[in-house]
């Protein structure tokens, strides 16, 4: 990556797609607290989604708004972490991938309320209220399934581990961006230690560190879940919604 | 927080049923300040009193005496509108994922989000007359109580939740509003607080026809399909004609109903009308026009042997409705298991600290 465009794209993609993922929970949540619960994560995640890209549009200064870069992109120019668009799964999968992500945009977010530039700062300072919520949700979820019963604890440690290798990524070192992501992995190590510990869960010594998200270069899975999200707008060139 | 970014055309709908919404709110704080007498006396009739409170247009209060078929027509009514707000956030749901700008998309996840949240609030104003969600939400998966009929239909295009929100939404409301003033307390109070919020979605819905209609060629079209396939069911929301509606007279004798089921269905219609020219969209019927005696239009009714198919179980997505609704519930058990056993597990340990 390099300079501010960049960042607030890949920051951007994050949040949207996983907006895309969790708002997919809608109607199938396990209890409908839960239901309206992922509903208002979704609804952050979107809001700062829309936050960021706009910024990135401006930063880019090509004319693309928030709807240009979400709908008329195509997968090798999204720039989100491959985490993030890994498929929903079953719910402790989708726990796993909400409370990894949260552990990192907390102190992501707040290293940025703190940043140089004051447009990324100010969407930092409204993130990262909204991202301990995030992670008070995930945690909560991650202890009550992993010391829950032996069927939701094999469940978890299942999606604890195939999740897991895929947070690497999220701390690849960027000493150029605004926030050097390498910075943020002790405060990580540290929540993500804690809980899982709390919900007597092991973390995996898996070496594998899938990565290419930042890069361009995804899993299979986001072309999908962009033809699903881009269809209709791309179905009527130039009109407004 | 996201969804409330758009702009509200000067000419949009709802002023009118909203100023009902408040009026009874206002008429809600002045009975209660009034006060009802006492209670009954000892020897007092208790079917009397009940008539006396109803009489007097005060609320029936949890705690208070009343008949039983009061009791069970209440958790019918309440719990057969609490299903349909959750059922219902299935037709809309279907397009989140398609929403056609990211601002669309926001509006469209906090409006199915505030549906879960009426469901929830209605299920909590049905537990305060002896029943519990567990129980209502197993006859709703049992096919032993019913939902709306107009979420059986499917939504095809993004037109579709315009439509929903502008039709679905809007009778709804008109069925609503009198329910403002229902003579028990807990669901009065529910109505005022979820009319206010369907309020709101009809002038998104009636938002994004405008927006439609006035857009390019293809979303002319997509705006008028959709307006020609939800028309006639919008109408058939307000139930059979009255000479046919089996539960109507004992309900407007309780004050649980105001007005009769054709009413409100014309109620609706005039609505309508004006609003369709505003968007530049044409209502499916031919025959439409005003009548200068009655001071109302006349229109043509819905076919009332389809709407008997769809509550029957024949409706275009009965089964797919109820079976997404069964698969969330079953495929969700082992977490709600766990959450009980986590929830136990802390509580234990409490008491050994405690003890």
């Amino acid at each position: 990556m390099n300079g501010p465009f960049d960042f607030a794209l890949a920051l951007g993609d994050d949040a949207l797609v996983t907006a895309q993922r969790l708002a997919e929970w809608t109607t199938r949540a396990p209890e409908m607290e839960e239901d309206i619960a992922l509903a208002n994560i979704a609804l952050d995640q979107l809001g700062a989604a829309r936050l960021l890209l706009s910024y990135a549009g401006e930063l880019e200064g090509a004319g693309r708004d928030e709807d240009a870069l979400a709908y008329l992109r195509d997968d090798r120019e999204f720039r989100n972490a491959l985490l993030v668009e890994l498929p929903n799964g079953d719910f402790a999968v989708t726990m796993a991938k909400l409370f990894f992500l949260a552990a990192y945009q907390l102190p992501l977010y707040t290293a940025l309320a703190g940043c140089a530039d004051e447009r990324l700062a100010a969407i930092g300072a409204k993130a990262r209220k909204e991202s301990a919520y995030h992670l008070d949700h995930g945690a909560l979820w991650v202890k009550r399934l992993g010391d829950g019963t032996e069927e939701s604890h094999r469940r978890m440690q299942a999606a604890v581990d195939a999740v897991w290798p895929y947070t690497h990524e999220l701390f690849a070192a960027d000493p150029a961006a605004p926030v050097d992501p390498a910075t943020l992995r002790p405060a990580f190590d540290e929540t993500v230690g804690s809980v899982l510990a709390e919900a007597t869960l092991t973390r995996p010594e898996s070496g594998w560190a899938p990565a290419g998200g930042r890069a361009g270069v995804h899993t299979e899975h986001l072309a999908y879940l962009l033809a699903e999200m881009q269809v209709l707008h791309r179905a009527h060139p130039g009109a407004k919604w | 927080m996201y969804g409330n970014d758009f702009s509200t055309p000067a000419d949009a709908p709802g002023g009118g049923l909203l100023g009902e919404v408040e009026a009874a709110e206002a008429e809600l704080r002045a009975a209660a300040q009034r006060g009802r007498r006492g209670g009954p006396a000892p020897d007092e009739d208790l079917a009397a009193y009940f008539a006396e409170v109803v009489d007097a247009e005060q609320k029936i209060e949890p705690r208070d005496w009343m008949p039983d078929a009061y009791r069970r027509t209440l958790i019918r009514q309440i719990a057969q509108h609490a299903h349909s707000e959750i059922i219902g956030m299935q037709p809309e749901g279907n397009w989140i994922s398609r929403a056609p700008s990211l601002k669309r998309k926001a509006i469209l996840l906090a409006k199915v989000q505030d549906e879960a949240g009426h469901g929830l609030y209605l299920y909590a104003a049905a537990e305060t007359l002896g029943i519990s969600r567990d129980e209502l939400v197993r006859l709703l998966l049992d096919g032993r109580q019913k939902y709306s009929s107009i979420f059986n239909y499917p939504t095809l295009s993004w037109a579709d939740v315009g439509a929903i929100g502008w039709l679905v939404d809007g009778a709804a409301i008109v069925n609503q509003v009198p329910l403002c003033r229902c003579s028990y307390g807990p669901y009065a109070r529910a109505m005022i607080r979820v009319c206010k919020e369907e309020s709101f979605h009809q002038r998104q819905g009636y938002e994004i026809l405008h927006t439609l209609a006035h857009g390019t060629p293809a979303q002319q079209a997509m705006a008028q399909d959709a307006v020609d396939r939800w028309w006639y069911p919008s109408l058939a929301m307000f139930g059979p004609p009255d000479g046919d509606s089996t539960h109507s007279a004992q309900s407007m004798a309780w004050k649980i109903k105001r007005f009769s089921n054709d009413d409100l269905r014309q109620r609706f219609v005039d609505m309508c009308v004006q609003q369709a020219e505003i968007l530049g969209l044409r209502i499916p019927d031919a025959d439409l026009r005003w009548n200068d005696e009655r001071q109302a239009y006349d229109y043509t009714q819905p076919d009332y042997d389809e709407l008997l198919r769809v509550i029957s179980g024949d409706g275009p997505c009965n089964r797919e409705r109820i079976a997404h609704r069964r698969a969330a519930h079953s495929e969700g058990a082992w977490v709600r298991e766990a959450a009980a056993a986590y929830a136990a597990k802390r509580a234990e340990q409490r008491e050994k600290v405690a003890a």
